[in-house]
């Protein structure tokens, strides 16, 4: 007989002690497995959202996180708003006279390029409009342009595409102005299909619900980033909702000027009629420049009083360096901790049988066998009990995962695919902790190497 | 080779054990001037029990080290040797029958038989044995000749006393030893089949032609066979320290 038969034999032999053994050392796998592609997935979630298509986000002056909440994850709450006529000030080109000639309403100077467009070297810029709920999930007012302009993906490169329907137009003959697109996980989550109505609420979850609803007109197919979870909504649409005019100011002292927060009059739903371009206001711009404009961009915008223009890779980078990578380690740290607890629990089983085993021990060196042999053997079985530990906590570690999705992935838009290896460390993490596991048998394997033959036989 | 003929399988002079008792103080429990056996030749000890019989088979299978003398095995004196080395020749040239079977609960019969194989060469693989049959065709064929060919998958926790010891005669014969140790292998065998065991381990040695040295306390094994010695002859211990 080969020692391994010998050492699968023994393991046999002791059949629940091996079993819990290796029990132990897969659930520590496991755990370190999950760790590394929880952490992964946060990582890699985080890394591509801040990869949306964009590369600022102009808004209010204030938290650049807050910003980089608001628009990217759909978190926190919206800073304050700017001037739609600020908002234009990016429109490439003759994009700001042609904006002018379709809203209408009060701009100054209406016959230029926006002061900004130099920069923008034929980029685009999409305005949102944010604060309202559907539901539970949030409602993005914006232009068709965000679903049109906008990539997605890992490497930024995947249009959106729609599982069912289409995107939302700027006005179309059916609905006019109140078309709507949903992510997937809000369809799912609120049971909705092309043609149902939604119906956003002013401000907060529990607000007051707008009368004038929106027709679903898209559904977004998955995309493993935020946006499945948001509920959008053409801004045209959005502005007409009560509310959501932006009154007149005075100028000197920033006042409301009374009975300026009026929309216009409109005759019925596909009414043709918009908000004028003073009544409007902006929660976000997003900003795509060509070339390397962008960088010159943010410190030209950041030197205005009351705009601000955030990298959300660069805030999304600083928040993983302080927060998610050490959290990482100290998960890691901990979950490594699991794994010696399983290595000792090896060791303790092996162990413990050792003094039931002397006899057994003396026999076979009786038969021939040396203290090598022996030593082989007890390595060989705390082998096996790690290896098969391990691999099936590597596989266990793997299946939570996926197995976790239908609860996970509403919460986080993660999606954790089959053995996805989120992590280069795992190819050495958990050889490295079969291996540990394996060396907790040499304690036990020296107490077999010194056992005296003589007076066991 | 020529030489080999002439001299005893096993020769021992002058052989001395002795061990530390508490309290300080040494007793000698062997003293054995000269013993020697012949190839294939088969030798019952006879002594009561304490007169250091299992010390002197631990000596010559080398898994205790005497003090001083010589223990020669086909010529080669093997008190130099270091452990791995005897562990080595015991592998390979000797075969062990205990009083108490000692069979491993964990392994079957056969597996027991073929784990006397195991030891003689190192590796993690199974191996192939000179002659070209395999180590469990080996194995099956002396499970045959012990007459337990249906039991070979049973575990000794499943088999009687008297066929766990014929278990255990197959496994010391299974590495085609040269000298057989046998202590006191009927000791825990019911009357009944205390002259078959013995039977079937003079039947075998002579078949293998393998040398036996078999202790015992029982008149009625050492008349089996031709030549007896009193272990108290042999062991002059015995003589100064009676137990």
């Amino acid at each position: 007989m080969s020692l391994l038969s010998i050492a699968l034999r023994n393991l046999r032999y002791r059949k629940l002690a091996s079993f819990l053994t290796a029990l132990s050392m897969a659930l520590g796998v496991a755990l370190v497995v999950l760790v590394l592609t929880v952490s992964g997935v946060i990582e890699k979630s985080l890394e591509r959202t801040s990869n949306v298509g964009y590369n600022l986000i102009v808004g209010s002056k204030g938290s650049p996180l807050q910003l980089v909440f608001n628009t990217v994850f759909f978190l926190s709450k919206p800073v304050e708003n700017v001037p739609y006529s600020y908002y234009m000030e990016y429109l490439p080109g003759d994009g700001r006279q042609r904006e002018y000639a379709k809203l209408g309403g009060e701009l100054k100077e209406p016959e230029r390029a926006g002061l900004y467009s130099f920069l923008m070297q034929g980029g685009f810029a999409i305005p949102l409009c944010m604060g309202d709920y559907v539901g539970e999930f949030r409602c993005i007012a914006t232009t068709p342009d965000y679903f049109g302009l906008l990539k997605h993906g890992d490497r930024n490169d995947q249009d959106y595409r729609f599982s069912q329907g289409r995107n939302f137009e700027d006005y179309s003959q059916e609905h006019g102005y109140f078309e709507a697109v949903v992510g997937s996980q809000v369809a799912a989550a609120m049971g909705l299909k092309i043609g149902d109505e939604i119906f956003a609420s002013h401000g907060a979850e529990s607000g007051d619900t707008h009368s004038q609803g929106f027709r679903v007109v898209g559904i977004l197919e998955p995309t493993g980033n935020p946006n499945d979870r948001g509920a959008f909504v053409n801004i045209e649409g959005f502005y007409l909702l009560e509310g959501h005019v932006a009154p007149e100011r005075d100028e000197e002292s920033g006042l409301e000027k009374r009975g300026t927060a009026q929309g216009p009059e409109r005759a019925g739903m596909l009414s043709k009629v918009r908000l004028p371009i003073q009544k409007r206001e902006v929660t976000a711009i997003l900003l795509k420049p060509n070339g390397f404009a962008a960088i010159g961009m943010e410190k030209q915008v950041n030197k205005t009083k009351f705009a601000q223009a955030v990298s959300p890779i660069g805030q999304i980078e600083g928040l993983l360096g302080v927060f998610v990578r050490p959290l990482r380690w100290a998960l890691l740290a901990l979950t490594s901790l699991v794994v010696i607890v399983s290595a000792i629990s090896i060791l303790v089983s092996i162990y413990n049988s050792m003094n039931e085993r002397k006899k057994d021990i003396a026999v076979m060196r009786a038969l021939g066998a040396s203290r090598d042999h022996i030593t082989a053997i007890i390595l060989l079985e705390s082998l096996l009990i790690a290896l098969v530990g391990g691999f099936a906590g590597w596989i266990v570690g793997h299946a939570l995962g996926p197995l976790s999705n239908p609860w996970t992935m509403p919460a986080t838009g993660v999606k954790i695919d089959w053995m996805s290896v989120q992590s280069g460390w795992e190819w050495w993490i958990v050889p490295g902790l079969v291996l540990v596991g394996t060396l907790a048998g040499a304690i036990p394997a020296m107490a077999a190497y010194r056992t005296p033959v003589s007076r066991n036989l | 080779m020529s030489q080999q003929i002439d001299r005893a399988l096993l020769a021992i002079r002058e052989l001395k054990k002795h061990y530390d008792e508490p309290g300080g103080g040494r007793l000698t429990v062997l003293d054995v001037p000269e013993f020697d056996i012949s190839r294939g030749e088969q030798v019952v000890l006879r002594g009561e029990s304490g007169g250091g019989k299992t010390t002197l088979l631990h000596v010559i299978s080398g898994i205790v080290r005497a003090d001083s003398g010589s223990i020669e095995l086909e010529g080669v004196d093997l008190m130099g040797f270091s452990e791995a080395k005897r562990d080595r020749i015991r592998a390979t040239k000797m075969g062990y029958v205990f009083q108490t079977f000692n069979l491993l609960p964990a392994f079957t019969a056969l597996e027991n038989v073929r784990l006397g194989m195991s030891f003689a060469q190192s590796g993690l693989m199974g191996r192939r044995v000179a002659g070209g049959t395999t180590d469990l065709d080996r194995a099956k064929d002396l499970m045959d000749r012990v007459g337990l060919s249906d039991r070979m998958h049973y575990l000794p926790s499943q088999l009687s006393v008297g066929q766990q010891q014929r278990v255990a005669v197959a496994r010391s014969l299974v590495n085609r030893p040269i000298l057989l140790l046998a202590d006191e292998p009927t000791a825990n065998v019911d009357p009944a089949n205390q002259d078959r065991i013995v039977e079937l381990i003079a039947q075998q040695c002579e078949h293998e032609a393998v040398a036996l040295l078999l202790v015992t306390h029982s008149d009625a094994v050492a008349r089996r066979f031709s030549r007896v010695e009193q272990l108290s002859t042999i062991n002059q211990a015995l003589q100064r320290t009676p137990a």
